[in-house]
């Protein structure tokens, strides 16, 4: 799925400033839980949160993921934002909730990437 | 690659924005050496939960990589007030994090069983008031 449909599907806000339309993920992941995130996830591709502190952006950059999408209104620190365009990765912010933001993504055909 | 490549880095404490530089950057190093994926990734995910360990637990500490042909080897030498129990801190699920770091999405306990999960080997050594060194040994 393009971040663009991320976007709209989400009615999302995009925080960083690199082009983001035509990148492509192919997995999701929805967690608050950075561990999790490191022991669950497999795939390259999408990371839901409610978390909005730079490690969110250091774990997503060990895993390979390429957007950050910050739920339940979440505006990212600064610190994030900057870190993030440092790194080459998308966030997002969106007001859906965890729960909705994942079945919203889901219904329109992406998966979870885990185990 | 003929000879042995050797990378230190400081770990500072309680320094939660920089936590995770080290491996960002002994990551960046397995791309630039051509490293398969596979093995950056499990490398990436041990030495990412190690830094993080030190930092929450142990006051800081020093992580060094040994990267040849056949293997990397890393290192997280710390002083901090060691492991009373290792098989309990083995257990997924176990945690004696702090609030702040559970706020910043760590302290589920599984730090250390995420390590073992990505390692081929692993050796802890740990004295209650001396300090902790883990030895992740990931075959390439």
């Amino acid at each position: 799925m393009k971040l663009a449909k991320v976007k709209e599907l989400l009615n999302a806000k995009v925080c960083t400033d690199m082009d983001y339309e035509n990148v492509e993920v192919f997995s999701a992941c929805g967690s608050d839980l950075m561990s999790h995130v490191l022991a669950y996830f497999k795939d390259r591709g999408l990371l839901l949160t409610g978390l909005n502190n730079p490690q969110v952006v250091r774990t997503a950059e060990m895993m390979d993921i390429l957007c950050i999408v910050m739920v339940r209104g979440k505006e990212p620190e600064p610190e994030v934002v900057k870190l993030a365009n440092e790194k080459g990765l998308v966030v997002m912010k969106t007001d859906c909730t965890l729960f909705t933001a994942c079945g919203l993504l889901y219904t329109e055909g992406l998966r979870g990437g885990g185990y | 690659m003929a000879e042995v490549i050797r990378h230190t880095w400081q770990v500072l404490a309680d320094d939660y924005s920089t936590a995770g530089e080290a491996s960002a950057s002994l990551k960046k190093v397995l791309k630039q050496l051509g490293f398969a994926a596979d093995i950056i990734r499990r490398v990436s995910i041990a030495m990412y939960e190690g830094e993080i360990n030190m930092v929450i637990h142990a006051n800081g500490g020093t992580a060094s990589a040994e990267i040849s042909e056949d293997r990397i080897t890393i290192t997280l030498a710390d002083s901090g007030p060691g492991i009373p129990d290792v098989g309990l801190a083995m257990k997924e699920g176990y945690s004696t994090a702090s609030d702040r770091a559970r706020s910043l999405g760590f302290g589920a306990g599984m730090g250390l069983p995420n390590i073992k999960r990505c390692s081929d080997d692993l050796k802890i050594e740990t004295e209650v008031g001396v300090g902790t060194t883990l030895t992740i040994t990931i075959l390439a």
